[in-house]
């Protein structure tokens, strides 16, 4: 009992990080990432063979910013249970506040060279920047909003909807709903982030020029270190008391209720870290891109996230991001070769995994098909039979 | 007994229970509660004496599960009182309160946390904080792991620690369950049929363990299966569309003709 005692207090993080294996490959992999792609296309010479040209050095940043996003995900989902349909909308939210630094950074190199207001808002008439713009000059300013804004809006969303105990089915529609409504108020042209067209044209951050190959490199290596860390927080909070206590409200509600516990309070911490997550995704996502605009909101585009966790294999963190590369790739190639099959694609997809691989792709892989995942279907098995039984 | 002996006694119960309210684990008095017009509890009074046992038995539909579910703050009632040890109002707390007040609840249908192991069923229900942030920094002391290990001898699942709950049989998961309430340290513990769908022995073994547990404890046991409820040997109350209809021995209600009506149809 010493023994493990000792074990238990001399390594807290490392040892739940060696035991697992593919947090430990995912983790590797980003650090080799980190490395080498911007090494290839920093100093590899152009022609050579292992040249990373700079259109992929920005899909991959983009897809890890999309892995991200999947990660945070599967936090609420695979182990709580809780299905979020409108992940997106902290994605965006994140986005736009990155989105109003490289607005105001700017300056006076936009179109109508007002020192101060973006372009849309002199093209609007508007003689003064609103006072929610205030701040957003200041990098660290808009870095914390990144995370704040789409925290906050989760903590009151979540505050209302799990004191409710609003759950399953009912709950995965109002957080669709609270995305289409977001999708409708950025659109207006009053709110005063650019409606329609978004904010784009960006020109730099913290001084250096986004359309040059150092930047972007630099991004995708803050988009590496971003998803290393917050794979080692989310691993953290699964793997702590608190994770098995979200586990548990997965698998009977009810009995953690009646253990003690306030459901809601736990609901309401994951669900918040989970949003802030996608924030920080969607701030990394949105220099890559060059543009971020209302279309983020999409309460589609919210369904898809889910389509990647599931892919890659629910409740195992890491299987959300292969599932999110795989699709993202795929994606990238359909709409490349035949742009039509692109969404008969994405459905035949998600239903050939659900009734092939309700597992993901990770559950297929024998190695990490564990005992944990295997108890996960069957609960998930037992209680779709229990449902069906109910009805 | 005759119905005037019926009323008699429970006439004569009135300034009995004002003092015996005194000096009890659990308090009901005069409950009612209505879903969509239908009466589900019709002005309920029983209460249990500290370190008591009591089966409560009734046919379907007599609200026994309802009782629980006010007890435990699942429901509140539309009138009445509930009292835990004669002075804490139930009916204004939740769930989660009530249980950290100590009145541990077993459901019907076996409960526990099926992607976890044996071991981490019961740490979860391990008294002590319940915090988001107590939890997220939470270390296994020695102490819980003493606490844990006692359970599983008393539950009979020792050799089971590292199977996950999951792979139990019905009867290990009922087990389960009840250890989960141990380890909560409650002064009370309701348990809703707790031999439903088990085979003989296990029904037996169940009797016994529920025995030893009340040594300790003050533990209401609602149960169909009258052997069950022999093989306890303890004060039985029978419900009847909401209310009380007889307390006393088994021997002794199952003599009264109302009792004997209830049961075997009109």
């Amino acid at each position: 009992m010493t023994d493990y005692r000792q074990k238990y207090k001399m390594t807290p993080v490392v040892g739940w990080l060696l035991q697992d294996r593919g947090g430990m490959i995912l983790l590797l992999i980003l650090i080799a990432a980190a490395i080498l792609v911007p090494a290839g296309n920093l100093l590899v010479p152009e022609g050579s063979a292992l040249h990373v040209p700079t259109w992929m050095l920005s899909l991959l940043g983009k897809y890890l910013c999309y892995a991200l996003l999947a990660l945070s995900v599967d936090l609420i989902w695979g182990f709580c249970g809780i299905l979020s349909l409108g992940h997106g909308a902290f994605f965006a939210l994140g986005g736009y506040s990155m989105g109003m630094y490289l607005m105001r950074q700017i300056g006076d190199r936009g179109v109508y060279g007002d020192p101060i207001l973006p372009d849309f808002m002199v093209f609007l008439n508007w003689k003064e920047l609103p006072w929610y713009w205030y701040g957003f000059d200041m990098f660290w300013f808009a870095i914390v909003m990144a995370m704040f804004v789409p925290g906050l809006l989760a903590f009151v969303f979540g505050f209302l909807a799990f004191r409710s105990r609003v759950t399953g089915v009912y709950l995965s529609i109002i957080t669709q709903a609270m995305t289409y409504a977001l999708l409708l108020a950025f659109f207006r042209n009053d709110m005063g982030f650019g409606g329609n067209n978004g904010l784009t044209d960006f020109k730099d951050l913290l001084g250096f020029s986004l359309q040059s190959d150092g930047t972007r490199a630099g991004l995708f290596v803050a988009s590496c270190v971003f998803l290393g860390l917050c794979y080692i927080v989310a691993r953290g909070i699964t793997q702590s008391r608190l994770g098995k206590v979200l586990i548990a409200i997965r698998d009977a509600e009810s009995r953690v209720r009646f253990t003690g516990y306030r459901v809601e309070y736990y609901k309401l911490f994951v669900f918040t870290v989970s949003a802030v997550m996608a924030g920080i995704a969607g701030a990394l996502y949105v220099p890559q891109v060059g543009i971020i605009n209302p279309g983020e909101f999409a309460p589609a585009l919210s369904i898809e996230i889910v389509i990647w966790v599931a892919v890659g294999g629910r409740g195992t963190l890491y299987g959300a991001v292969l599932g999110a590369f795989i699709v993202n790739y795929a994606k990238t190639f359909f709409t490349g070769v035949m742009p039509d099959f692109w969404l008969f694609f994405l459905g035949g997809l998600f239903i050939a995994v659900t009734l092939f691989l309700p597992k993901g792709v990770i559950g297929a892989i024998p190695a990490f098909g564990s005992a944990d995942r295997q108890s996960l279907l069957t609960s998930w098995r037992k209680r779709r039979a229990d449902e069906g039984g109910k009805a | 007994m005759s119905e005037a002996a019926v009323m008699e006694t429970h006439a004569s119960d009135e300034p009995q229970v004002k003092s015996a309210r005194a000096e009890t684990i659990l308090y009901v008095d005069g409950v009612s509660v209505t879903f969509d017009g239908f009466r589900a509890l019709n002005s309920l009074s029983f209460y249990v004496e500290p370190g008591e046992l009591r089966a409560i038995i009734g046919p379907n539909g007599a609200g026994k599960t309802t009782m629980m579910d006010i007890i435990t703050g699942k429901t509140r009632p539309d009138t009445g009182d509930v009292l835990f040890k004669s002075e804490i109002d139930l009916t204004k707390m939740d769930e989660a309160e009530i249980a950290n007040l100590g009145i541990g609840r077993k459901f019907q249908k076996p409960t526990v946390f099926e992607s976890h192991t044996v071991f981490d069923n019961l740490l979860l229900a391990c008294s002590g904080g319940r915090g988001v942030f107590q939890a997220l920094f939470h270390r296994l002391s020695d102490a819980e792991k003493i606490k844990i290990e006692k359970t599983l001898v008393t539950i009979m699942l020792e050799d089971k620690r590292d199977e996950t709950a999951a792979n139990l049989s019905h009867g290990q998961k009922q087990w389960l369950e009840i250890g989960m309430l141990l380890m909560q340290e409650p002064e009370l513990l309701l348990v809703d049929e707790p031999v439903a769908g088990m085979t003989d022995s296990e029904t037996e073994e169940t009797a016994k363990l529920l025995r030893s547990i009340a040594k300790d404890r003050s533990v209401v046991v609602v149960e169909h299966d009258m052997e069950f409820v022999r093989d306890l040997d303890c004060k039985v109350t029978v419900l009847h569309e909401g209310s009380v209809l007889a307390e006393g021995r088994l021997d002794h209600v199952q003599k009264d003709p109302r009792v004997i009506e209830v049961y075997l149809g009109r």
